[in-house]
């Protein structure tokens, strides 16, 4: 009798698994026959969007991918970045979405989990991880559960690690009811000798598997995770796979020691298709093949067929190619850190994953056309119909608000803009004793020991722009990313991104994706910040209503030295407040509109590329000449809500007189989110030195006023506009979010 | 000074209490793997925070089996100073070395922010340098620092003065708000009644230097080393 994986499939097996007629063909002809059960669920997790991204390839060409400081790009286990001394940073964004949506805090913990194993795959020590999330409206009793699971599952996970989360954003929005985001970013840090690539290399080496058991969850994981979720999700619970934070901390900590003697030839995570993955990536990678027999991994349930091995998602795995003789060290290793290590196999020349079960063949499949050779789809981009209604505004219909004054009220307890204290104090940010910007400012930064230096670490993503505008939304993801990391003084360097849009196969999603991309690499371009990687997340949507296209940035920049990092905090009575950049009258995507006269609509505000480099380089060179007491990007809310976060950071008030600016409506003045501005404050001494700088970078600087006494007060000439005591803008901005999680 | 940090599987600010006593102090500092069974050379013994086995079952209640635990019972028989921070603390309280036991925060959170603290007691090889009622900034990251002692117990504690750290807000007061977890009277941290055994639940490693945002946290580091010298 014949064991059903060896049974041979048919096309109706295979669309049961998410291949379609087409790819089915393919199938047949890279293999030349009818593929096994064990083969066929390989093929099926491998060609699925999210290993494959069959859908978003061509789009992701458009990416700029190359720079001097770009020691690894896209097609690695993380990007990696030279930052001079003979280290590198090593980073990458991914998405855990789809499992988060159905069990939030596994879904979130397993998340941290996975972007984790990618940067010590890399060689590099885990040093800094970051994360942007998106539900719908608070007030719905689902939507708080999905947000405390969350935060609580990355808290479980990343505190656990010891690994400090140091930063991040959370944004609500209707679009995200159905479809919540959870996005994880991991920076590391590694000697450039140490780098370590996933490819199984050197004919004959072994192939240890070391971490935990496998067991039956997260079975087609990746399948699930590439399409769209619907009313019988729930059923796919068993696809979410279960995290152990410690079982990673115990790999973490025995890959870094294996790392430091220098006898790993190639490693890579069991991630998305598991077994499946990390074998033929590693394999094709190196343009090698690997034999395996999975009857020698380790098992947590009893009667698992070959099928079920090779596709099983179980978390904290990793696979190593190691030479021969270096295989004792190897389990040795693994011992002293409680882990099992399996000798499972070997590398060949034979350009095959070969699985065997006891010795016998179950499946033998080329591993290039497994790994990266799978279909890709160059689906239709159109413009939905809806785009140009949308961004149809007319301001005259608006009226301008009496008080302004409650309005900035409204805006600084907006959960958008509100203090995100209630999320962050949840994470360890401090451990690690590196932190030396904790989360609250634009950028966070950790020093790093044993130099001057700093790192910078933001990431950004207003979906409502490029919901609006793909391509502009695209643009200012990455320019307001880099402006983040530059107002706190240090260089941009580059990106990882994570991209999470609907269903690729609807014309209108593609067009916001291509579009997205294409803003996405014109910033990149002008601002010298390559995409070193990053994850595409498609399928967001529910019964055919997709999530706002949302193309989150992850930006690393480096400080020369440390000590010259700038805060967001007022710091001093008397100091000096400029408003770097060009404020126009610009209210179309605002977070006023959609706060005040529930308007989701307009053009988002126009972004000048040149412009914005000009800003970066001088916030850099004021940074580096210790010019400024305090810099913050005007974002959502303007730069009233600037002038306000700035205050109540610093405990401190502050008079502005915007006459000098354009002269426009009064909410657009205050509330208005013009890009490329940001708000300063420095001593009076260096008031001439900041302006001359400005100048010759040719940056607009006007003064607005100064930091002074426990009010904030924002009026033109002689009249008041705003005007509100720190003390009561702090409690709106810092309770707001506490307040909806505990009614 | 030779400091020993130990490390069980899954501690996570070792490196970070080595950084403090071996590189802003300045003294000999080593790692202890969990499995050595002879901490004599040391003069201090660290037990640092983390997640030790997971804090599976119990926070601490697995890492007080680890071998390295009977040589840190033997040493602080012998006098030696044993310093146990957030995880330590826990580790410390399920070995018996200290009294009473860890709840989950009342709020049942992970908490990590900076708190105030009054310190009870001076006159203790950990805080010698400073003086009663002084408050102090401190770091606290935990889920587990609801710190609990019976009646009994507590009297104990409190006529022996081994309670050395309290919770307050930034006037030195104790209260509701300024309690980050729930402990009884906002206990922070308990000493041993032969003085040698500390348990705290601030991290004093994560504010000894001013790029961190704080020092507070070298009264504990300077007072050891005041006291040691002067032994």
């Amino acid at each position: 009798m014949t064991e059903h994986y060896l049974e041979l499939q048919d096309i109706d097996q295979a669309r049961s698994m998410g291949l379609r007629p087409p790819e089915w063909e393919r199938l047949l002809a890279v293999l030349g026959r009818r593929p096994n059960l064990t083969e066929l669920g390989m093929f099926a997790v491998m060609w699925s969007e999210h290993c494959s991204y069959k859908h978003s390839k061509t789009a992701l060409r458009q990416f700029p991918t190359g720079g001097p400081q770009v020691l690894q790009g896209p097609g690695e286990n993380a990007g990696v970045v030279d930052i001079g001394d003979g280290q590198a940073v090593v980073f990458k964004i991914e998405s855990h979405n789809h499992p988060s949506a159905i069990e939030p805090y596994q879904g979130a913990a397993t998340g941290v989990g996975g972007i984790v194993r990618d940067v010590f795959t890399m060689g590099a020590r885990p040093i800094a991880l970051l994360n942007s999330l998106r539900f719908g409206d608070l007030s719905s009793p689902k939507q708080r559960y999905l947000f405390a699971g969350v935060v609580a599952g990355i808290a479980g996970y990343g505190n656990c690690l010891g690994i400090p989360t140091v930063g991040g954003e959370v944004y609500f929005n209707d679009s995200y009811t159905n479809n919540c985001l959870v996005n994880a970013m991991c920076v590391g840090l590694i000697d450039h000798h140490l780098l370590t690539r996933g490819r199984a290399q050197g004919t004959g080496s072994r192939l240890i598997l070391i971490g935990a058991r496998t067991g039956r969850d997260g079975i087609h994981g990746a399948t699930f995770a590439s399409e769209a979720l619907g009313e019988h999700s729930v059923a796919r619970r068993p696809a979410v796979q279960v995290g152990d934070p410690f079982m990673e901390k115990l790999l973490l900590e025995a890959c870094l020691e294996l790392i430091e003697a220098k006898v790993i030839l190639g490693m890579q995570d069991l991630g998305a298709a598991g077994l499946t993955s990390a074998s033929s990536e590693m394999a094709a990678r190196a343009g090698s093949g690997v034999e395996l027999d999975v009857a020698l991994v380790p098992r947590r349930e009893k009667n698992m067929n070959p099928y079920e091995i090779m596709l099983s998602e179980s978390q904290e795995r990793m696979l190593l190619a190691v030479e021969p003789e270096q295989v004792p060290l190897v389990l040795a290793t693994c011992a002293k850190w409680g882990l099992t290590g399996t000798d499972i196999g070997q590398v060949t020349a034979s350009g095959m994953v070969k699985v065997l079960f006891n010795g016998i063949v179950v499946a033998e499949v080329p591993a290039r056309p497994l790994a990266s050779e799978g279909p890709v789809y160059h689906p239709l981009a159109t413009e939905p119909p809806w785009q140009a209604l949308v961004t149809a505004l007319n301001l005259a219909a608006i009226p301008v608000p009496e008080d302004l004054t409650a309005v900035l009220g409204r805006l600084l307890a907006s959960p958008n803009i509100a203090s995100k204290e209630w999320v962050y104090r949840q994470y360890d940010h401090s451990v690690r004793g590196d932190t030396v910007t904790l989360p609250g400012s634009d950028a966070a930064v950790l020093r790093i020991k044993g130099t001057k230096k700093g790192l910078a670490l933001s990431v950004d993503c207003n979906s409502r722009y490029t919901y609006l505008d793909p391509y502009r939304g695209g643009a200012i993801a990455v320019a307001e990313a880099a402006r983040n990391v530059a107002c706190s003084g240090a260089k941009p360097l580059a990106i990882t991104n994570c991209l999470n849009f609907g269903s690729p196969e609807r014309p209108e999603i593609y067009y916001q994706l291509t579009r997205a991309i294409a803003g996405m690499a014109a910033a990149c371009e002008a601002l010298g910040t390559p995409v070193t990687g990053g994850n595409v997340s498609l399928y967001n949507e529910t019964a055919g209503q997709a999530v706002f296209p949302t193309p989150t940035v992850g930006m690393v920049g480096v400080l020369a030295d440390v000590e010259r990092r700038v805060t967001t905090a007022f710091k001093q009575e008397g100091d000096i407040v400029c408003l770097l950049g060009s404020t126009f009258e610009e209210l179309g995507g605002s977070e006023y509109l959609k706060v005040v006269h529930n308007l989701e609509r307009g053009l988002p505000p126009a972004l000048d590329l040149a412009a914005e480099r000009r800003l970066q380089s001088l916030l850099v060179a004021l940074a580096e000449g210790a010019l400024l007491a305090s810099a913050h990007d005007c974002a959502e809310g303007g730069l009233a809500v600037a002038v306000a976060e700035s205050a109540i950071q610093g405990g401190l008030g502050a008079r502005i007189d915007l006459s000098p600016l354009a002269s426009m409506r009064k909410d657009a003045l205050l509330f208005g989110e013009s890009q490329s501005r940001v708000v300063v404050s420095l001593a009076p001494t260096h008031f001439s030195a900041v302006e001359i700088l400005a100048g010759a970078m040719g940056v607009p600087f006007v003064c607005l006023g100064r930091v002074e006494g426990d009010v904030v007060c924002l009026g033109r000439g002689q009249e008041a506009i705003i005007r509100a005591d720190v003390a009561s803008l702090a409690e709106l901005w810092r309770g707001a979010i506490a307040c909806h999680m505990s009614p | 000074m030779r400091f020993g940090v130990v490390v069980f599987p899954g501690s996570n600010c070792d490196a970070d209490c080595h950084h403090a006593v071996g590189t802003v102090f300045a003294q000999e500092a080593e790692y202890v793997w969990h499995e050595e069974k002879d901490l004599s050379r040391f003069d201090c013994i660290i037990l640092p925070g983390g997640f030790s086995y997971g804090d599976y079952l119990r926070a601490g209640a697995l890492a007080r089996f680890s071998p390295v635990m009977g040589a840190v019972v033997e040493e602080a028989g012998r006098g030696k100073l044993v310093l146990g921070i957030c995880n330590g603390w826990q580790i410390l309280l399920e070995a018996g070395l200290l009294p009473g036991a860890m709840l989950k925060n009342n709020h049942l959170q992970f908490r990590c922010e900076t708190r105030h603290v009054r310190l009870e007691n001076s006159n203790t090889p950990f805080t010698c340098t400073g003086h009663e009622g002084q408050v102090l900034s401190l770091p606290i990251a935990h889920a587990e620092g609801n710190y609990y002692i019976d009646q009994v117990g507590l009297k104990d504690l409190e006529a022996q003065r081994q309670i050395v750290f309290r919770y307050v807000d930034s006037r030195g007061r104790v209260s509701k708000e300024a309690n980050p977890n729930g402990s009884l009277g906002g206990i922070a941290g308990i000493i041993n009644k032969a003085g040698n055994v500390l348990g705290m639940m601030p991290h004093p490693e994560r504010a000894t230097e001013e790029i961190l945002g704080g020092t507070d946290g070298r009264l504990i580091f300077s007072s050891i080393l005041q006291w040691w010298g002067g032994q």
